[in-house]
């Protein structure tokens, strides 16, 4: 390294500019990560931890209830990511699409207004929309009879069969101003030339955004929806300020953070087993790196010929 | 004359969707906003009108600011966010200024090193971060929140802020080094002032997800005197939920912060992500 600059022979001050970043991200972050994915492999007996090697997940594979919870909670999860990538995604492209186009008038008023859901915590929007569909204030019921819509009403969130569907809405209508900002900065970098080439070309209005602009957002969708898969493998608030720890009606809407939460800190007669816990962190690291895989290998290296 | 009643109707049909997405995104907010200002038995009679002289009614926060503390719950959670976003900001522009202004072995590497943390969430290290806070003393300490805080916003900060200092002029870097100064207060003088408004963007993006936490205060610092807004209003609307009144004015009152901060930073946040900060 000496040779590299001559004046200054021993560059410290780049160790002094990396160091304090370094040392807190590994010491908080890293080496927790490795802790815990350490810890899934032993067991607390008489108070001492054994190395059991796989044996935790062999009990959470292989015990009949613990399999079932995490199967459950995966599939959950599962479903919760497919209507975002369904519902969010599109809604959001929408919405930056129309956003976009030239002359719009009040735009940053829009654009201001419809983010602000994504500000708000996961609290204030779980309690917000438990109060609005809740059956005894009655504001979901009278807005559906404004419309005469009313014996569509259920108590959405109390049902097994809708609530986990309810809230993936409530989350996608908190978050659905996160890829609408994104594709919106991406629309915005197409250079004027390529659209007013496809203007020449008789290329306008809808045809346009479909043949033109969508294909050159692209790796920006793709960004999104890795952001979405990592955000929702991660989801907990939402579902434990509207349903709590148990995740109710009957673990409808259970997810595996919330299956974590109950693990590693015990609920009602069940005691809290750390072990365990690493165990569902450790799978919940291996589902969500499968996933950045996915995208970093199989769909970023296609998508990078269209970018500029 | 046909094209432009086209594009008329295009230009409602555009402006319709977009209100109807306004009003969906804005309602819920309305509604427990207005309501919190309502007595209980209107609360209940005419949810969707606005107080008037005979409904309104203060009582539910008369209640919020009886039981809970929320000044402290406010204070902690000010003090929280804050120093983490120092730190942050402080460590992560320094991290960024030596990956994308030294050449030095293994740099590449620590970039790829420091920008894992951008697509693994720190929550699933969660069991062993507890034991560390255990270990350290740090259990019910707005430290430890802090710490993990300044983890969690350091990559992306590191990510976001070495992009935008590849693009300040060596040549103003250099002319500070023949005039002799340190490669410090090229740093600090030279370097930090003009990726301010990168550094605002990187600020706003790492305060609202603190700010809106519940999972580690939930974990790290449940205490009564370490608890922030987000936890407070949690604990104390889960105690009173059959006072609506008290539960209304709880989350109002979480909601004006952070909605008074997002008004004031929403230029600065939306130039950020349009200026490519995320691309």
């Amino acid at each position: 390294m000496a040779q590299v600059d001559e004046k200054k022979p021993r560059r410290w001050h780049i160790a002094v500019f990396l160091a304090p970043a370094v040392l807190v991200y590994t010491a908080i972050m890293i080496l927790p990560l490795f802790g815990t994915l350490q810890l899934s492999l032993f067991k607390e007996i008489d108070n001492n931890q054994v190395f059991v090697g796989l044996q935790n997940f062999r009990t959470l594979f292989g015990d009949e209830r613990w399999a079932a919870s995490f199967w459950n909670a995966l599939q959950n999860n599962t479903v919760f990511f497919i209507i975002h990538m369904l519902v969010q995604n599109p809604i959001g492209i929408l919405l930056a699409a129309l956003l976009s186009s030239p002359k719009l008038r009040l735009r940053s008023f829009y654009r201001t207004a419809i983010f602000i859901p994504t500000i708000l915590s996961f609290v204030i929007v779980g309690f917000a929309w438990k109060l609005i569909l809740s059956p005894i204030w009655g504001i979901a019921p009278d807005l559906l009879q404004m419309v005469g819509l009313k014996s569509l009403f259920a108590p959405w969130l109390g049902k097994e069969q809708y609530a986990l569907v309810t809230l993936s809405l409530i989350s996608v209508w908190q978050f659905v101003g996160i890829p609408m900002m994104l594709i919106y900065a991406a629309l915005l970098s197409i250079p004027d030339e390529v659209i007013e080439a496809a203007e020449c070309d008789g290329i306008t209005g809808f045809s346009q955004f479909w043949k033109i602009q969508l294909p050159l957002i692209l790796p920006s969708i793709g960004i999104i929806s890795v952001l979405t898969f990592v955000g929702n493998f991660n989801a907990f608030d939402l579902i434990y300020t509207a349903q709590g720890a148990l995740a109710g009606p009957n673990y409808s809407t259970d997810v595996l953070g919330t299956l974590l939460y109950r693990t590693f800190f015990g609920f009602q007669l069940q005691l809290g087993d750390p072990n365990m816990g690493s165990a569902i962190a450790t799978a919940m690291f291996l589902v969500i790196l499968i996933g950045v895989c996915i995208y970093l290998f199989g769909i970023q290296t296609r998508l990078r010929r269209y970018q500029f | 004359m046909n094209h432009s009643s086209a594009s008329f109707g295009r230009s409602v049909a555009a402006h319709s969707i977009l209100l109807l997405y306004t009003v969906i995104a804005l309602f819920p907010v309305f509604v427990i906003v207005i309501n919190s200002f309502k007595s209980r038995k209107a609360i209940f009679r005419s949810p969707l009108s606005l107080p008037d002289e005979q409904t309104f009614s203060l009582i539910g926060y008369q209640t919020v600011l009886k039981q809970g503390d929320f000044f402290l719950y406010f204070q902690n959670s000010l003090t929280v966010t804050v120093m983490s976003l120092f730190l942050v900001l402080l460590f992560g522009a320094m991290a960024a200024f030596a990956l994308s202004e030294y050449r030095f072995k293994g740099n590449s590497l620590m970039g790829l090193y420091l920008a894992l943390g951008i697509m693994i969430p720190i929550r699933l290290g969660t069991v062993a971060i507890l034991k560390l806070m255990v270990a350290s003393g740090l259990v019910n300490t707005l430290t430890a929140l802090i710490l993990v805080y300044t983890a969690q916003g350091l990559p992306l900060a590191v990510f976001i802020l070495s992009e935008f200092m590849r693009n300040v002029s060596d040549d103003l870097k250099n002319a500070g080094r023949i005039d002799g100064l340190s490669e410090y207060r090229i740093f600090f003088r030279l370097v930090l002032p003009l990726v301010r408004p990168a550094m605002a963007t990187v600020a706003v993006f790492t305060m609202i997800p603190i700010w809106n936490d519940l999972w580690f205060p939930l974990i790290l610092a449940p205490a009564e005197e370490t608890k922030t807004v987000t936890l407070g209003a949690q604990v104390f609307i889960g105690q009173f939920v059959t006072n609506w009144n008290a539960v209304l004015a709880a989350l109002s009152l979480a909601i004006v912060p952070v909605l008074v901060l997002y008004l004031i930073f929403s230029r600065q946040l939306i130039r950020g992500i349009t200026a490519g900060a995320v691309k």
